[in-house]
């Protein structure tokens, strides 16, 4: 039985690449086209919603790049905001270069960091990639780390702290740009989000690119095949620390500064954040992850002073509850859109969302009352929270916020049960119709 | 040079056994589970803060043990309600939550000790001059340190040798399923380790919090250095982790007190060089301003080359 399923599944599997070919065709020229407008959608016309954007774009490409190792390879990677810098620093050094004359138009200074990237993804790949799993992990922090003391070392080349500043503007115009405004740098990064997008999903689709899933499900298998699993291993490292570079280019171009930042475990520890919590089992997952944390990043960061700390909760919940990050939630609910199931999984949402909710808000107020009182101690313990005007040195709001959290955590608990049972009906009737499907297939 | 090479011997010697503190508990995790805790370091930290909380409640005594004991109470539940429900998922998503935990363990000390460093000044009991070493005093809390962390290998070594859950310990330390197949509790058995190594963690931190500013970003601070001693010193051993630590403490103190570089190497020999000359820069980098990069550079080139590390039993 089993024999037979694997004979049949190759044709089957090259129907669905050649659909899916046509699909993904559409869906880079409707991506180009939202890329093209977001900029003047009302909200985001603005040099605030532009700079956003640029952010987002950056981040989407670190966080891909760095998806190409863990998604794809299985490879995690603490250390690799090390392309990213270094892909920045040869830029911003190209800009400098550029602002003494250098006749190079600021549009081309990206490729300068993706060959950073590459060399150095070379350099450092040739010997991190002989292992794989936790003694990769390993190296790819001791090599961070030394990265990072390194920039110290080295004032001249990196500048320490203050980093190197350059200036995009004094540079040959081509097409009349001259980056004076945020919208030419978004369009900039735009068109290089999407080339670069397009190319990692290229190499995806290569013998290499597969390969590198072999690699990762079953290394031995692959290299019963007669592959060399270190090789496919590090020609996954080095194109990923060239689109690492990129992005770092692209950063380089935005901000006009690269500082020892750039290449801190800091940095390394927020592109896996993004990529795993937009998932890395979907190629999009990544974008996802790198659009919802710059958001959270930019517009919560305004309203609270713990951001960090639930992000880091949001995090924790991402690897518990939904290995596959956003994207795969995503991708979940739209395998089960179509059964008659779907709405009581819709109701059985709305019933959890409200002790979700209680539960939440008991949560933010304790969690808001604690960072007052011990990180802002100047401001005062009144304080206004989600529209409720309280003082937290009085004992009375933490009680009611407590309340709030445990009452809404076991209603939450006794209400989940609903979720799951409409979940697995919802889910029994999706299999039974790609099981009638797939028949009608057949014949 | 006699003085500036025994007190940094001192020095190195106190650095050494403070990382063997912090390390010997993540040793026996690490070699047991293969786990990268990178939420050892924070729990170290949670040490240098209970310590520090307690310390103001009940006086710094009933600290010394209460804090420990509170740590490892953590690191049990962690074992037990985090880390056994990722284990199915593979050693990524262990690692990935350890990472998670070591993050939110940072912003909630800064929820509740806020961002700046809080004042845990050695209590006064400890804070003595032990004996005076080329006019430099030794502080008395700096021996007592010496002391828990000798005790700490002493007892450690003898409870993994002679008695009989140790002897069942080192089993799983490298036959976990094997143990498991004679009808130990290897699961128990995990959460005890992760519990004894949390609390020794949080006893370094009580001591650690002494020697470096109490702040969220003390974990961050000792974070890397600790792999760097487990990989070295080699997977499962203790001998291994005292040693590599001692090696690590005193390079790194030596190193910083070294103020000479490639350049008076060259001039020593004769060889010309100057501002115009290529790699300058390179060259006139100090053996001290160098030192931060000595153990990662150590911890790669160990992997590379011997990823069993110095006395381990087998490869990471």
């Amino acid at each position: 039985m089993k024999n037979g399923t694997t004979l049949a599944a190759p044709p089957l599997a090259i129907a669905g690449a050649r659909a899916k070919g046509a699909s993904s065709y559409k869906a880079w020229v409707a991506t180009a086209a939202i890329l093209a407008l977001l900029p003047h959608v009302p909200g985001l016309h603005s040099d605030f919603g532009h700079s956003m954007l640029s952010q987002m774009g950056i981040a989407a490409v670190f966080a891909l790049s760095f998806n190409m190792l863990l998604g794809q390879t299985g490879l995690l990677s603490f250390g690799h905001a090390v392309y990213f810098g270094l892909g920045g620093y040869a830029a911003i050094h190209l800009m400098r270069a550029i602002n003494h004359g250098l006749p190079i138009p600021m549009p081309f200074v990206p490729l300068a960091g993706a060959a950073a990237g590459l060399l150095f993804g070379i350099l450092f790949g040739s010997v991190s990639t002989r292992r794989s799993g936790t003694i990769f992990a390993l190296i790819s922090l001791g090599v961070g780390e030394l990265v990072y003391a390194a920039t110290f070392m080295l004032p001249g080349l990196f500048g320490g702290e203050e980093g190197i500043t350059a200036n995009r503007t004094r540079a040959p115009a081509l097409f009349g740009l001259s980056f004076g405004s945020q919208l030419q740098v978004y369009y900039v990064i735009a068109v290089w989000a999407l080339v670069a997008a397009l190319l990692m999903r290229a190499f995806m689709r290569t013998p290499v690119g597969r390969m590198c899933n072999a690699v990762r499900d079953n290394p031995e298998r692959a290299e019963f095949v007669g592959y060399n699993t270190q090789h496919v291993r590090f020609f996954a490292f080095a194109a990923a620390g060239m689109f690492a570079g990129l992005a770092g280019g692209l950063n380089a171009i935005n901000y006009e500064i690269v500082a020892a930042d750039s290449v801190s475990a800091q940095r390394s520890g927020a592109v896996l954040l993004m990529a795993y919590i937009g998932g890395v089992t979907h190629f999009a997952g990544p974008v996802v992850g790198a659009i919802a944390l710059t958001w959270l990043q930019i517009s919560l960061s305004a309203y609270s002073a713990a951001w960090q700390l639930y992000l880091g909760l949001f995090f924790m919940a991402i690897i518990l509850f939904a290995p596959s990050g956003l994207a795969g939630l995503i991708v979940m609910h739209g395998a089960i859109l179509r059964t008659r199931a779907f709405g009581a999984v819709l109701a059985s949402y709305v019933i959890a969302l409200v002790p979700a909710l209680v539960m939440a808000t008991g949560a933010v107020l304790v969690i808001e009352m604690c960072y007052r009182v011990s990180t802002q101690a100047e401001l005062g313990t009144r304080m206004r929270l989600l529209g409720i005007s309280l003082d937290a040195a009085t004992p009375w709001p933490w009680l009611f916020a407590g309340a709030l959290l445990v009452v809404g955590f076991f209603a939450f608990r006794a209400t989940w049960g609903r979720v799951a049972a409409a979940w697995s009906r919802a889910g029994d009737e999706a299999a039974g119709e790609r099981a009638i499907a797939m028949e009608r297939g057949e014949r | 040079m006699l003085e500036l090479t025994a007190v940094s011997l001192l020095n190195g010697v106190v650095y050494g056994l403070l990382l063997f503190m912090l390390t010997s508990g993540l040793t026996l995790i690490f070699s047991m589970m293969g786990v990268l805790n990178f939420a050892h370091a924070s729990v170290f930290m949670l040490g240098a803060y209970f310590s520090f909380q307690f310390g103001r409640w009940v006086g710094f005594w009933p600290a010394l043990v209460l804090a420990p004991l509170a740590c490892g109470l953590i690191g049990a539940a962690i074992e037990r309600y985090g880390l056994r429900r990722v284990h199915s998922k593979g050693h990524v998503a262990e690692i990935l939550f350890t990472f998670g935990l070591a993050y939110l363990i940072e912003e909630v000390v800064t929820m509740l000790w806020g961002r700046n460093a809080v004042a845990n000044a050695v209590p006064e009991a400890i804070d003595f001059s032990l004996f005076t070493l080329f006019g430099t005093s030794f502080p008395a809390y700096k021996g007592l340190m010496m002391a828990i962390s000798v005790a700490m290998f002493v007892g450690l070594y003898l409870g993994l040798k002679r008695t009989r859950i140790g002897l069942i310990i080192q089993a799983a330390l490298t036959h976990p399923q094997m143990v498991g197949a004679l009808g130990h509790d290897v699961p128990g058995l995990f959460v005890l380790v992760f519990a004894v190594g949390s609390a020794l963690a949080g006893l370094a931190g009580v001591i650690g919090g002494f020697m470096w500013l109490t702040q969220p970003t003390l974990a961050h601070f000792v974070g890397p250095i600790v792999f760097v001693v487990v990989v070295v010193g080699g997977l499962g051993s203790l001998a291994g982790a005292l040693i590599a630590s001692m090696f690590i403490g005193i390079l790194q103190t030596f190193a910083v007190a070294i103020d000479s570089s490639l350049l008076d190497l060259f001039r020593a020999l004769g060889i010309a060089v100057d501002r115009a000359s290529p790699f300058y820069e390179l060259y006139s980098i100090k053996v001290a301003t160098a030192a931060p990069i000595v153990p990662y550079l150590l911890l790669v080139l160990m992997l590379i080359v011997r990823p069993r590390g110095l006395l381990g039993t087998r490869d990471v």
